[in-house]
């Protein structure tokens, strides 16, 4: 037993210490990549370590997926970067054409992770940046375990779960149970099953891709926590029922003149619910990612290798945090995702319910 | 500005996968996964019913038992009771037309002693009047003088006619 714990102290230790030194090798690399790009661009600045920036960066999307530098040489992985331009139509190009020499090629400008064309008309940028390789391999990972996962029902009949079905079974009956049939009642709840799953499970999962060194932050990234939202927002208003409606345009209990200030407040109540989604998710999974690159941070603001020693086991506590906050925001996203439908489902209104 | 401005790439690319994710999972995998864990779930319930069910059924059959046990154990003693009370009977019929017979046995033996009696008796008679006559015949016949003698001989006649 106490052979065991040790053991874990042990394994702990050496695993904070390679994180703490991987992770400061990285931030220092992206620190000479940005100085390098900074001295490009603006000549003649100094190389100063600037935390702010580099963190932004992190969590910021790029056009290629870039790993370490290590001295001047820089490993990453070229992506596809997709154009379009009313002019000059669809064009496609490697990342590699952009970040080697002056980010510029065939008319197009790369600068700060923004495309401008040299003629002047607007650029559509659909790349494959970072975040949707990320999200590619997120799909394509859903897609594989949940295979598995429901070649085990097919498997096992009516029998006990065994290996992922019998590890991710309590979450869906949990989504299931909980989620759904709590908050959506009955009646309605199969219907919003399917979507209230996989919100649940892509948002988990590319919250723990996100915690990954190196890897993308999907969930932390507006548009991603923007697309979710709206999908909600289109799914609660396309079966908003009778009194949903009501409660938003007439709301029953109230003096006719009143409606007057109460039907905008609730048309805003209305709008603020799936924003109010987007920035919590967003805001969580990205401040997650900020914490944990200050923390590292730290070492190169005091330019001292020794203090890994207190930054690298903290830095391993947060991350534990973060794993409860994957699970936590993915579990609150789907939440309230079904308490919304369930308002608008809802067929018998209450007066006690506001 | 850059962390919140959501990108039109990004938009439409998440919009894309997603749905395509919602699309396959819900049709390739939530529907199957659901579907089983519904049927796994009703044929637990079911086997918990059934299992209920066999236990009711259980208790009634051995309350059936019970009931025919004490029904047979009630009807046993009524055919012990029955066959008890005939035996008595025929036992008792048997006892009466026994004492019965024995007394007309009796009465018969009885009467067959009285007859014999009767017909021994009148015998009796008939010889003694015989045997009377015959020594009144005998001792007119001798015409005896001496008394003692005549006595003797009477009391010597007497003697042979004892016989019988």
């Amino acid at each position: 037993m106490s052979r065991n714990r040790s053991f874990k102290v042990f394994a702990i230790s050496i695993l904070s210490f390679a994180l703490s030194v991987f992770s400061s090798q990285a931030v220092f690399a992206q620190h000479e990549h940005e100085g390098h790009a900074e001295a490009t661009h603006e000549h003649g600045k100094t190389e100063e370590f600037n935390p702010g920036q580099t963190i932004l960066h992190h969590v910021a999307d790029e056009h290629q997926w870039h790993l370490a530098t290590i001295g001047e040489s820089h490993f990453a992985i070229p992506l596809p970067v997709i154009l379009y331009t009313p002019t000059r139509g669809l064009n496609i190009y490697s990342s590699n054409a952009f970040y080697h020499g002056s980010g510029e090629h065939d008319g197009f400008h790369l600068h700060h992770e923004h495309f401008t064309s040299e003629d002047g008309s607007h650029v559509y940028d659909f790349s494959i940046t970072k975040n949707v390789m990320s999200l590619i391999i997120s799909v394509v990972l859903l897609i594989t375990i949940f295979s598995i996962v429901k070649g085990g029902y097919a498997k096992r009949q009516g029998k006990a779960p065994k290996g992922l079905q019998s590890a991710l079974e309590p979450f869906i009956i949990f989504i299931r149970d909980e989620v759904a049939k709590n908050y959506i009642g009955e009646k309605h709840y199969r219907r919003f099953l399917p979507y209230l799953l996989t919100v649940f499970f892509f948002i988990w999962i590319n919250n723990l891709l996100g915690l990954l060194p190196g890897a993308a932050n999907v969930t932390g990234n507006i548009a991603v926590t923007l697309t979710l939202a709206v999908l909600t927002f289109i799914v609660v208003n396309f079966n908003g029922r009778k009194a949903y409606w009501t409660h938003i345009f007439a709301m029953p209990g109230v003096p006719k003149w009143m409606l007057i200030v109460m039907t905008p407040v609730e048309i805003v109540g209305m709008m603020m619910k799936p924003f109010s989604l987007m920035v919590r998710l967003f805001a969580n999974v990205t401040a997650g990612h900020i914490i944990l690159l200050s923390l590292l941070s730290l070492i190169f603001i005091f330019k001292s290798a020794a203090l890994s020693v207190i930054v690298g086991p903290f830095t391993v506590f947060m991350t534990m945090i973060e794993l409860l906050v994957a699970v936590l925001q993915a579990y609150i996203f789907t939440v309230l995702t079904a308490s919304y439908i369930g308002a608008a489902v809802e067929e018998h209104h209450h007066d006690d319910h506001h | 500005m850059d962390l919140i401005t959501p990108s039109l790439g990004l938009i439409f690319w998440q919009l894309v996968f997603f749905l395509l994710l919602v699309f396959v999972l819900g049709k390739y995998a939530w529907r199957p996964i659901l579907s089983s864990l519904n049927e796994r779930e009703k044929s637990i319930e079911d086997a918990i019913e059934l299992a209920k069910k066999t236990r009711n059924e259980m208790a009634q059959l051995k309350a059936d038992n019970d009931r025919a046990k004490a029904d047979a154990i009630i009807e046993r003693d009524a055919i012990l009771k029955q066959a008890r009370q005939t035996a008595e009977k025929m036992i008792a019929t048997a006892k009466n037309e026994a004492a019965q017979e024995a007394k007309a046995e009796i009465e018969k033996a009885r009467k067959t002693f009285r007859e014999e009696q009767a017909a021994a008796v009148s015998k009796l008679k008939d010889e003694t009047s015989k045997i009377a006559l015959e020594i009144a015949e005998k001792v007119l016949r001798r015409e005896l003088s001496d008394k003692t003698s005549q006595e003797a001989l009477v009391n010597d006649w007497l003697k042979d006619a004892k016989l019988n």
